[in-house]
């Protein structure tokens, strides 16, 4: 019984769907006469990437991969893979280790396809003197530029996605278009964000990035290896985050993220929070760890600490 | 069939043939809209970055007057209360106006959104059915939900009123009735929502504060009516409509009460902030005395609370109000005062500090500013043509045929 109803809602809403196909096809038809690409359309009419069939999946897939190799030239492989299951990733910080030399911030604008031009960084690292108020972020500095770190009487604190088993983000999209997967990674399909900026609004943590202009990348310093919900190419107005290299950690499962894995000094730390054998599970177990904004419920699966 | 026809050009002449000053009002308005589309398309091919909105301040001056927008729609509101409900004469035969500037005010609504979208072609994807809308977990879905609706309400009425009067008929008062009476909750519900849509955010303090919403309220019961007001006596002004100075000096006066109570919970919000002095003074202090020597809204905040306060006396005391000069003065004031102080005044230090502490300063780019009075000068023209049809129907000198009332 419910299946069937099931089915005819989808039925409905597939007519209804190509009705309003039909509808815009017929005034672009008047409006712009020379749009012989049907992929303008394909795009125009693209589902919700969780509404869709595999198979669905895989015709988008293959126009992007189309799309992205015509416009940078080169192939551009996309993969759509899913969470591992008894999986959920969470991410340690050991702050008293960070010596703030950003190497962190540009491996991930390498590995996950940030815009150069205008700069879109997915990590900030912020910068207190030591000895004043403890992390007090209206005393923090992002745009440090010693010519040597870390600069004596200071330590750094790098913020990025949280990852919020709670996230403000995804409660306030009017489209649905952010979600928390099952390995607990906030994503964004590209394809379905309007471009509002409510999520931004929401995030205490600063972590997600507009694409105010056309995204900039020189073709030679692509990564071709992308994720659907990951670091594919983006568009112009559309929000980005952090996403825990979702291209790497779900396809080669125990694979660090860029960051964790150019840090110099070995703070950062990643892995299974179901895996009680995970170095992360040690690091929360054994340190004392603490979680940025704590008390707006967010509950972070990003820790801090002190290892020593 | 033939009446359809000879209607659409008797509506067509209506609004095509007027007066000079009509044309060049309309030329004007025209231009500047023109100019507004123009800087808009640059916005489409660019991108935001034409903006002067940044991730930090990731909202500007288009939210801003999104915000105050809605608070003009709502205070049609408070022309419906004492017209039916207590059946204060004066003011229920000029509801229709402050009807259509609800109308029109949402539309303006609407356009703000969409030139803030970074996506507007997919503005489907907010739709039940079609698209996926976040029901109701979303703010924003609420929003759509209430303003769309707020808005094919006030059209019905509108719509149906004058086509009801256009054709010589009695319009039926039991249908009216209790869709104006509907219009009441539904006012006050656009603009909780949209109050509740900062409101609902923790991780911007300044917003998070539970005297938002009323304080949204208070505000546009004094910005909505002053507007009317200049809006009610220019329309005595150039056309026969009669409008009691009865219902002007009774709106003032309910102006008065409204920007009393704003003014309050102003004083509520700042005496919380400032005698806490926890962290979260940040924004207010950014606000009137400036944050480590960012100081961009110090005087327009300044100037908008000198506006409100001045205003309030003036509509305090009888005599003020009911001298025309000081009346329109103190309009004047409310506008300027609560456009500032609902608009910009409040979305920029929701992002000020930001949530890592950081200080952008925003102030908006010529194009924005363009785009801006763009919508305005839509807006403008909309309410202007709706009044060059609404008027005439409205005095009696407009009539459509039907077959009908010709065989009477």
């Amino acid at each position: 019984m419910n299946e069937k109803k099931d089915k005819l809602t989808k039925e409905r809403r597939v007519s209804r769907r190509s009705m309003l196909k039909g509808m815009a096809a017929g005034a672009a038809a008047i409006a712009i006469p020379n749009t012989s690409d049907a992929s303008i359309w394909d795009a125009f009419f693209q589902k919700h990437f969780r509404e869709m069939n595999s198979s669905e999946v895989s015709a988008v897939i293959e126009r992007l991969e189309r799309e992205y190799s015509e416009k940078y030239k080169l192939p551009i492989e996309v993969k759509a893979t899913k969470a591992i299951p008894g999986v959920k990733f969470g991410y340690g910080l050991d702050l008293s280790r960070c010596i703030g030399c950003r190497r962190c911030v540009y491996a991930c604008v390498g590995e996950n396809n940030q815009s150069r031009n205008p700069q879109i960084h997915w990590i900030t690292v912020l910068t207190f003197k030591e000895g004043e108020k403890w992390v007090d972020l209206e005393e923090a500095n992002k745009y440090y530029n010693p010519s040597k770190v870390p600069e004596p009487g200071h330590f750094y604190m790098p913020v990025q996605c949280q990852q919020c088993e709670n996230p403000p983000c995804v409660k306030v999209c009017p489209t649905k278009a952010t979600w928390k997967e099952d390995d607990g990674i906030v994503v964004i399909d590209y394809n379905w964000c309007i471009g509002c900026r409510y999520c931004m609004a929401a995030c205490p943590y600063g972590a997600r990035h507009f694409n105010w202009a056309e995204p900039g990348i020189p073709k030679e310093e692509i990564n071709k290896s992308t994720h659907y919900l990951g670091n594919r190419p983006r568009y112009k107005g559309v929000v980005e985050k952090c996403t825990f290299c979702i291209q790497r950690t779900r396809h080669q499962p125990g694979r660090y993220t860029a960051c964790v894995e150019i840090c110099p000094v070995g703070a950062r730390k990643f892995g299974n929070l179901l895996d009680p054998d995970s170095e992360i599970r040690y690091c929360i177990e054994n340190k004392r760890v603490f979680r940025l904004k704590d008390d707006l419920n967010t509950n972070p699966k990003f820790f801090y600490f002190f290892a020593t | 069939m033939f009446d359809l026809i000879r209607n659409f050009f008797t509506a067509l002449k209506a609004l095509v043939k007027g007066s000079r000053t009509y044309y060049i009002w309309v030329g004007f308005l025209s231009f500047l809209a023109i100019l507004g589309g123009g800087a808009y398309i640059v916005q489409l091919n660019k991108g935001l970055i034409v903006t002067a909105m940044r991730d930090q301040v990731s909202w500007g001056l288009y939210i801003s007057n999104f915000t105050f927008l809605v608070g003009v729609a709502a205070a049609a509101v408070l022309l419906v209360v004492p017209a039916y409900i207590y059946n204060f004469k004066p003011i229920k035969e000029i509801v229709l106006f402050g009807e259509i500037l609800a109308v029109t005010a949402i539309v303006m609504c609407i356009m703000f959104i969409i030139v803030d979208m970074g996506h507007p072609e997919r503005v489907w994807h907010l739709l039940p059915i079609f698209g996926t809308m976040n029901f109701p977990r979303s703010l924003l879905a609420w929003d759509v939900i209430v303003l769309n609706s707020y808005l094919c309400l006030n059209i019905f009425i509108v719509f149906y009123v004058l086509y009801k009067i256009s054709h010589n008929e009695e319009y039926s008062m039991t249908l009216v009735r209790p869709l104006v009476i509907l219009s009441i909750p539904m006012a006050v519900s656009i603009h909780t929502v949209t109050a509740f849509l900062y409101n609902g955010l923790p991780s911007r303090p300044f917003w998070n504060a539970s005297i938002l919403a009323p304080r949204f309220i208070a505000s546009a019961f004094c910005s909505g009516p002053a507007l009317m007001l200049i809006i009610f006596q220019i329309i005595r002004k150039i056309s026969r409509v009669e409008i009691d100075n009865k219902a002007i000096f009774k709106i003032a006066e309910l102006i008065a009460y409204a920007m009393g109570l704003n003014l309050f919970l102003f004083g509520a919000e700042a005496f919380k902030e400032f005698y806490s002095g926890t962290v979260h003074v940040a924004p207010i202090k950014y606000m009137y005395f400036g944050l480590h020597g960012h100081v961009r809204l110090v005087p327009w905040m300044w100037t908008a609370l000198a506006c409100n306060v001045t205003a309030f006396l003036l509509f305090l005391s009888p005599k003020k109000r009911e001298d025309f000069f000081f009346l329109n003065l103190a309009c004047v004031l409310v506008i300027t005062g609560v456009y500032i102080e609902k608009g910009m005044g409040l979305v920029v230090p929701g992002f000020v500090p930001g949530t890592l502490g950081e200080i952008y300063e925003y102030s908006p780019t010529d194009l924005e500013i363009m785009v801006t009075v763009g919508i305005w000068a839509v807006g403008a023209l909309f309410y202007t043509l709706m009044l060059k049809m609404a008027v005439p129907i409205y005095v009696g000198d407009l009539r459509f045929s039907t077959s009908k009332n010709e065989k009477q």
